[in-house]
């Protein structure tokens, strides 16, 4: 039987283009359309030799084969026990799953941190300062004739922007390139740099000086000085003149600016130079979100705790306190005695030091593949792949909900992280008594 | 030489990712420093001569590439990953981010010495088996 599934969202970047055509044969898939390279290699690899397909779990070194049920009480036995118990992820799951992992929080008394801790924290610390103008990608799409990216590369991290959101899409008021005007700010001339009409070589770190002076220049102040942050007086001069004079200006930043010194008050000075922007013309400005339902993790905590990542129940009440209650600088401290990782690799994006706490802790791992993080973990319990084999809402970066589909079935016994998770969780309050939940 | 040390998401490596963690394409595409052309000149190191990266929070040897966004003079570029995680700043400033991208780093050639594997990383870190 042959059948082909139109409309496909794919369930890798922050673009979560939903454009895929997916073709099935016999409950394979065999072909899929529209995809970006990275996207490519995640239906060619989804099921490759990493693929873990039975829970296991650590017995003196030794990962031992185990039944779900035995996974699920021993994780919910570790999480029970433990004082402070941290979960982390959830950018790669739906939507649905990520509320589930609340509740767990709240029944814990533990912590729940997503990805954004590491990617765009900062951003979101900025929008609480500043406040933010900002669309979504339609709007760009139909509208924008001047679109800048500031430390973000999408060549390499969002492959498709460009091409269904920005200056090579076919918008309706905008429907050719040289309607729409390109400039790149990076430390180095990024594969999205060389396709820019300007490209502003920022020096490392100084990218605060940079937006500062344009917000001087946008207010006709004069710079006394030849250049700041490696880039001439003349050029930023003329980069506030074509910003002043867009009809609809976008400028999308990534962690160039997060990650680099200054972090959150970069994000306050990009937010502040769109805000001058509004007094003369249309600017928006926009994170360039990483994973596809990074954005999701923001919204479902926010809607169940009010705050949008760190949020820690260990008083009995959601608090949030980025820099105490990210999972860094809990994993830096050596404080959570336990942890449930949840469709994420800190073991390999993490310092060392943060990685060296978990690996003295016992960790749970929710994730459909081997990666650095099974190997120090003392549960892993595999899961159904979202999008693939899964089903769930998931938020775009410009934060439009989409539904993403179950294509194929998994491989057997497989159950989705949002099933997974609701046992763990009814488990937990078992032992845990429920009553004493609710004190 | 001392340099910025710049790391970040490159094609190859989300690529790399998933196709697999253990896989020798994370590998090849992760375990690597790109630096600008001149600098390898003047460091006396030929594409794929391996590099010592030291910084205040550690050391990595990886492979050396040739930069294709060059020039950027004094900026050497790794991917994130575990490789990468070595030498990292793990400070976050009270922000809950470390810092990823512009730390003070030094390169020097280090053509005998061995990149280590994704799980001698590891075993680095918990401090040995
Ligand atoms: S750009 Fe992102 S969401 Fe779109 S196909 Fe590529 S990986 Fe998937």
């Amino acid at each position: 039987m042959e059948e082909t599934i139109h409309n496909v969202v794919c369930t890798v970047c922050g673009c979560c283009c939903d454009d895929l055509e997916v073709k099935i044969k016999d409950g394979r898939i065999v072909e899929v359309k529209n995809a970006c390279a990275v996207s490519l290699s995640k239906f060619q690899n989804y099921n490759n030799e990493e693929r873990i397909v039975k829970p296991m779990i650590k017995k003196n070194g030794e990962f031992k084969e185990c039944s779900f049920e035995e996974a699920i009480k021993e994780a919910s036995i570790i999480l029970a026990e433990s004082e402070y118990p941290l979960i982390y992820g959830l950018s790669l799951t739906t939507t649905e799953a990520i509320s589930k992992a609340v509740e767990l929080a709240e029944a814990l008394g533990g912590v729940i941190d997503n990805t954004t801790s590491v990617c765009h924290g900062p951003s979101l610390i900025g929008v609480h300062d500043i406040g933010v103008v900002t669309c979504t990608l339609g709007e760009v799409k139909n509208r924008a004739d001047l679109i800048i990216y500031w430390g973000s590369n999408p060549v390499f991290s969002h492959p498709r922007h460009l091409t269904r959101y920005t200056v090579f899409s076919k918008g309706k008021f905008r429907k050719e390139r040289k309607e729409r005007k390109l400039i790149v700010v990076d430390v180095r001339r990024t594969a999205t740099a060389k396709m820019a009409d300007i490209f502003i070589q920022v020096a490392p770190n100084q990218d605060y000086e940079l937006l500062s002076a344009l917000r001087m220049a946008i207010k006709g102040e004069e710079i006394y000085l030849d250049e700041v942050a490696g880039v001439p007086v003349n050029k930023i001069e003329e980069l506030a003149d074509l910003m002043v004079s867009c009809e609809f200006g976008i400028l999308f930043f990534g962690l160039g600016l997060t990650m680099s010194l200054g972090k959150s008050r970069n994000i306050d000075a990009a937010l502040s130079l769109v805000r001058d922007l509004n007094e003369k013309t249309k600017f928006l400005i926009m994170p360039m979100r990483g994973h596809y339902n990074v954005t999701g993790a923001n919204e479902a905590i926010a809607w169940q705790t009010g705050y949008p990542f760190a949020v820690d129940f260990s008083q009995g009440y959601p608090r949030y306190n980025p820099g105490e209650t990210t999972i860094i600088d809990i994993l830096n401290r050596g404080e959570c005695d336990a942890a449930l990782i949840i469709g994420s690799d800190p073991a390999a994006h993490f310092p060392v030091s943060a990685i060296k706490h978990l690996t003295k802790i016992p960790v749970i791992i929710i994730d459909p593949h081997k990666n650095a993080t099974t190997l120090i973990s003392k549960v892993v319990i595999p899961t159904a792949i979202t999008g693939i084999e899964a089903e769930g809402t998931v938020y775009r970066m410009d934060g439009v909900p989409l539904e993403c589909k179950k294509l194929v079935e998994p491989p057997s016994g497989l159950k989705s992280d949002e099933e997974i998770l609701t046992e763990i969780l009814m488990s937990v309050k078992k032992l845990k008594g429920e009553e004493k939940l609710y004190e | 030489m001392k340099v910025k040390l710049i790391t970040g998401r490159s094609l190859q490596q989300g690529v790399g990712k998933e196709a697999g963690k253990f896989s020798q394409e994370y590998f090849n595409n992760v375990a690597i420093c790109e630096l600008d052309p001149n600098d390898m000149e003047a460091l006396n190191i030929s594409p794929g001569e391996n590099v010592m990266v030291k910084t205040k929070f550690g050391e990595v040897v990886l492979k050396a590439v040739k930069s294709a966004h060059s020039p950027h003079k004094g900026i050497i570029f790794i991917p994130y990953g575990p490789w990468a995680n070595l030498v990292i700043d793990p400070e976050t400033h009270g922000s809950g981010m470390p810092n990823f991208k512009g730390i003070e780093a030094e390169v020097f050639p280090a053509k005998g010495e061995k990149i280590l594997t994704l799980i001698e990383v590891l075993e680095k870190i918990s401090g040995g088996k």
